[in-house]
């Protein structure tokens, strides 16, 4: 097919060329014009002020509108908490157990019935049901919104084309981001956490209404068409059961959403929740405490998880006892006036928690511990921040230095690493075309002043070189408007440090989640080993990994990056082995009749048959990534995700906004050049 | 090459017309402006070049067919001729671009939705390929499915789902989801659904392509069993020819979505109408498809030869043949003798032609 869209090779020779040009020039001409490396501030648009303006305007008509809105879902808000913090533990208890049971099984029910009381006995069964009542209240808010927006992407083309970036943006923008807007418009105040973990949790909600109805077959309209349904009957007869099972899904991942947000909007206070703890022990430096926190976040976590799934999957299977709803309502009420009649009497339970337990030898064991390790930790650390941090934040061209790395990067040594990258440019030119060797060029250069010292122009020119070469004209304008936007908002240094933060824990992930993930394709037991740590990262809010990375490795470069990647490495691993799985038994069977060893069955058969598979996980991590970033800044780690959090703090919410969005702004090009070049491949593998 | 359908005649004399498609076109692409009344000016040939070369696709082009009460007529072409778009044209599920639909002699074209939606629960039953079985009821529900549309009672409907499930022999099956019955059995629940309004008209679209072979011939079988009971309309879409030659009284045989040739299935293997149609012909074994009254001439033969009876396959007049015999008699369900038939009339079945018979080709 012809795609106009679609760039010839030729311009994008010509693209990479210009880019290598822009960018040895500016390299040459950075000591005469600094302005290159560092953009001026005289040369900034005052855009945060801008917004903080126009959302002052909005404010003057619409606070009252929005303060009484506040009102409305502070009601329910507290209206759940008194009746959960008024009814006996053992009651509730009692009550999830039963719940638990109908969802999972025995297995479950146990799981649940020894976190009710570890939760108990730690002492924050009152805070544990604030964060519930937060999710409870947040939750249907999402599903509901979630739902309309995607029954109307599933029934109208153009809503689905205006509301898919909305959504993308929603999902890739810094939660952080719009709690300062939030915090304006409604006030402090535990509404505002509701209120943001409701709109977080909306896309993953929308996004499998829309997949479920979409996913309707054919026939089945015509069946609706040919019994006669009206619309309304097509939709509530047919539509709507056929993509339960999506829709459950989508409960599932909205409920997590929620629940990761709510930890989250603990930051702003006011509610004696769960993620307050976490977060004000981790404050004082109580790691004891803050670990016994964050274990019952990653409980509860586990719970709404396998509770929701446990359903999701009845009804795709249909094996729930559906029959027995009535049945099931009326045992689980009788336990729980057992259990209440049980508490009335005095009896077990009810003293349980009255005190809460020290957390005392707990910090003296982690702090036992981090002396233990401490020489270790921290010559990992050093080695890490010298060797690979250092070299992609400030280049080699100042991480070399005696302090470092042992000798100086003398003018001799730098000419002979310019000679190599000159090397490697023409032999790729020579291999690959010209374009190729361009390419490679600038990855010399980046690597020599790293990329906080790469100049702008240098900078936006390889990017959009890239996104040409991906996307075509398209793509490439929206990296140069992205980063255009970047530079004049002031935020170039910050953003460029998040690259660098994100792009080392990326190349970290790409490299190690690629191991792991071949490892776990090649046998069965790594992968039933690797399954429940998988699992468990994508399960916990990422705001808890953050304890034990801060216990060992305290604030600072390294420890956001260890956040990020323990984030960002889950979606390489699992994608990585799906798609080496996947590979089909006959294309294995032609390799190894044609002679492959192993190793080269591995390189040459399963890889590249799998390379989109695995190009998705390298997406899906640079996302997860930078998802991360601006809970990162919580470990002191700088860049947006810290302007973020400093916005914040000041209330600033044009600062707020803008850095929020440079983030959302950079994850929506990455994800449109992978994707992109993705298309692009499977296009040239088909037309050949 | 012979001349295509357009001179084809569609209608027999006899038998009374329940569904009957003039002229009709269906475009998929940018449907030119005012198609649907410039469709019959200009040559077919033309007409599709115009819409080529504006980028769209004919799908249907001039097709003019009757459906006859009680009669089963196979709608029959390889994949992307267009039979499975023409049957949605005349149920339609895909509006024509061009022509008429008469059900009854009236015009479903111009029904509005509520009139249509009515057609459609009262008149029309159809049985899809991929079955259509809605996955959250099981197969008493989804038999029921129709009828709860319409607001019947679900005693009532469950008792007639019941019923049907009953006749497709489905009726220990009843509580079961479709993913736990096998292929087979959740066509039988299509089929019973399709059957549960008692309409009219039957559409079905290649019911029995998903099905592997050895169970397509016995869910043939017992539609051909079920047919002889219910007596039907049929409006039957099949890619194998075999099957329709098995099933069909009438065979409409489509290519690039023009109808090709019209006729019983004796007429088109002994008369196919080009080297397309002589194509499918060939892949059947004919012998076992026509029956002895297609070939037999007429008057009694003479005492003392063999009989066969009229709707036996032409097979059992060749073992007779091959056993030393030269003529055979031919009698009816009645054992009356109707005709005869010669070993020379088996001729047409290879193409010689020693008697003289036209047959080319």
């Amino acid at each position: 097919m012809a795609d106009p869209i679609r760039p010839t090779s030729r311009a994008t020779t010509a693209w990479f060329l210009a880019a290598l040009a822009i960018s040895v020039l500016s390299l040459m001409l950075r000591e005469l014009w600094p302005w290159l490396v560092t953009y001026p501030a005289d040369w900034t648009l005052a855009l945060s002020d801008l917004i903080n303006l126009a959302l002052a305007q909005v404010l003057a008509l619409a606070a009252p509108v929005f303060r009484s809105l506040a009102h409305v879902l502070a009601w329910p808000m507290r209206a759940i908490q008194t009746t959960l913090v008024a009814l006996p533990w053992t009651v509730l208890a009692a009550g999830f157990v039963a719940l638990a049971w109908r969802a999972g099984g025995l297995k479950l029910a146990l799981l649940c019935a020894v976190t009710c009381v570890y939760i108990q006995v730690a002492g924050y069964w009152v805070e544990s049901l604030n964060s519930l009542t937060l999710v409870s209240v947040a939750f249907p808010l999402s599903v509901l919104a979630g739902l309309l927006i995607g029954i109307a992407m599933n029934k109208s083309r153009r809503m689905a084309a205006v509301l898919t970036p909305v959504l993308d943006f929603m999902q890739t923008a810094p939660a952080f981001a719009y709690l300062v807007p939030l915090i304006v418009l409604f006030g402090f105040g535990p509404v505002v956490g509701l209120i943001a973990s409701a709109i977080y949790a909306i896309p993953p909600m929308a996004r499998n209404t829309r997949l479920g109805l979409d996913l309707v077959p054919d026939d089945l309209h015509e069946v609706a068409a040919m019994t006669g349904c009206s619309p309304a009957r097509r939709f509530w007869l047919v539509e709507l059961p056929t993509a339960l099972p999506q829709l459950l899904v989508g409960l599932n991942q909205t409920i997590m959403a929620v629940l990761s947000m709510v930890v989250f909007a603990a930051i702003i206070g006011g509610f004696e929740d769960i993620g307050w703890e976490v977060l004000r022990s981790m404050r004082r430096a109580e790691l004891g405490d803050s670990l016994m926190a964050g274990l019952i976040i990653t409980l509860i976590a586990i719970l709404l998880d396998r509770i929701t799934r446990g359903f999701a999957l009845s009804a795709r299977t249909h094996a729930g006892p559906q029959s027995s709803l009535l049945r099931f309502a009326v045992i689980s009420l009788a336990v729980m006036a057992l259990a209440w009649g049980l508490w009335r009497m005095g009896l077990p339970g009810a003293q349980l928690g009255a005190t809460r337990i020290s957390s005392d030898w707990l910090d003296q064991w982690v702090a036992q511990l981090s002396t233990a390790i401490g020489a270790q930790t921290d010559a990992v650390k050093t080695q890490a921040i010298y060797f690979f941090l250092l070299p992609v934040r400030i280049g080699l061209e100042q991480a070399i230095s005696p302090y470092t790395w042992g000798f100086a990067f003398t003018p001799l040594l730098q000419a002979l690493y310019g000679l190599g990258v000159c090397a490697v440019a023409a032999a790729g030119a020579w291999r690959w075309g010209l374009g190729a060797g361009a390419g490679l060029a600038l990855a010399g250069l980046a690597l020599f002043t790293g990329t906080t010292g790469l100049p702008w122009p240098a900078m936006i020119a390889t990017a959009t070189a890239i996104g040409f070469w991906a996307g075509g004209p398209r793509v490439a304008a929206l990296w140069a408007i992205a980063l255009g936007l970047i530079l004049v908002s002031g935020l170039w240094g910050p953003a460029m440090f998040s690259i660098y933060i994100c792009l080392s824990a990326i190349l970290f992930c790409l490299v190690a989640g690629g191991a792991l993930g071949v490892l776990a394709a090649q046998s069965d037991r790594m992968s039933a080993m690797m399954r429940p740590v998988l699992d468990l990262l994508q399960t916990i809010p990422p705001f808890v990994l953050l304890i034990p990375v801060v216990m060992f490795f305290q604030v600072g470069d390294f420890s956001a990056f260890l956040a990020i990647i323990s984030y960002a490495i889950a979606p390489m691993i699992r994608y990585t082995e799906r798609g080496l799985r996947d590979v089909p038994q006959t294309t294995l069977e032609a390799g190894r009749c044609a002679g492959c060893t192993p190793m080269q069955l591995l390189f040459l058969v399963q890889i590249p048959a799998a390379q989109r598979q695995i190009a998705l996980g390298v997406n899906q991590s640079i996302m997860y990534g930078l998802a991360m970033l601006a809970v990162a800044a919580l470990v002191g780690s700088r860049g947006l995700g810290q302007e973020v959090y400093v916005a914040l703090g000041k209330a600033d919410a044009g600062l707020g906004i803008l850095a929020g969005s440079a983030i959302a702004a950079i994850a929506i090009c990455v994800d449109r050049t992978f994707v992109s070049a993705l298309d692009r491949g499977r296009r040239s593998a088909t037309s050949v | 090459m012979p001349q295509t359908a357009q001179t084809i005649q569609t209608a027999a004399p006899g038998g009374d017309v329940i569904l009957e498609c003039q002229n009709l076109w269906k475009v998929f692409g940018p449907v030119p402006k005012g198609f649907a009344q410039q469709a019959g000016q200009q040559p077919r040939d033309e007409t599709v070049q115009m819409l080529r070369d504006r980028q769209a696709m004919a799908a249907i082009c001039d097709v003019s067919l009757d459906v006859r009460r009680g009669e089963i007529l196979m709608i029959m072409g390889l994949s992307g001729s267009g039979k499975s778009t023409l049957l949605r044209c005349l149920s339609r599920l895909v509006d024509p671009s061009a022509g008429a639909v008469r059900f009854d002699g009236q015009d479903i074209l111009t029904l509005g939705n509520r009139q249509l939606t009515e057609l459609r629960r009262n008149s029309f039953g159809m049985v899809f390929q991929s079955f259509g079985l809605l996955s959250h009821l099981n197969a008493r529900d989804n038999v029921a499915f129709p009828l709860r549309v319409q607001n019947v009672p679900r005693a009532q409907r469950q008792a007639r789902a019941e019923e049907l499930l009953q006749l497709v022999g489905l009726g220990d099956r009843m509580q079961n989801f479709p993913h736990e019955l096998s292929g087979g059995q959740q066509q039988r629940v299509g089929i019973a659904r399709s059957l549960i309004s008692d309409p009219d008209l039957w559409f079905l679209d290649e019911p029995f392509s998903a099905l592997d072979p050895l169970i397509r011939r016995q869910m043939q079988d017992e539609f051909l069993r079920l047919q002889q009971t219910l007596g039907k309309t049929i409006v039957f879409v099949t890619h194998d020819f075999l099957e329709a030659a098995r099933l069909g009284d009438r065979i409409a045989i489509m290519r690039d979505g023009q109808l090709v040739q019209v006729g019983t299935p004796r007429d088109i293997i002994l008369s196919p109408a080009d080297a397309y149609v002589r194509d499918f012909v060939s892949d059947v074994p004919s012998s076992r498809i026509l029956h002895v009254s297609d070939l037999m001439r007429d008057g009694a033969g003479p005492d003392g030869v063999p009989e066969v009876a009229a709707s036996d396959p032409v097979e059992r007049a060749i073992d007779l043949f091959l056993s030393g015999h030269d003529l055979l008699r031919v009698r009816d369900a009645h054992g009356q003798p109707v005709g005869q038939l010669h070993r020379d009339d088996l001729h047409v079945l290879t193409g010689q032609t020693p008697c003289g018979q036209a047959h080319h080709g």
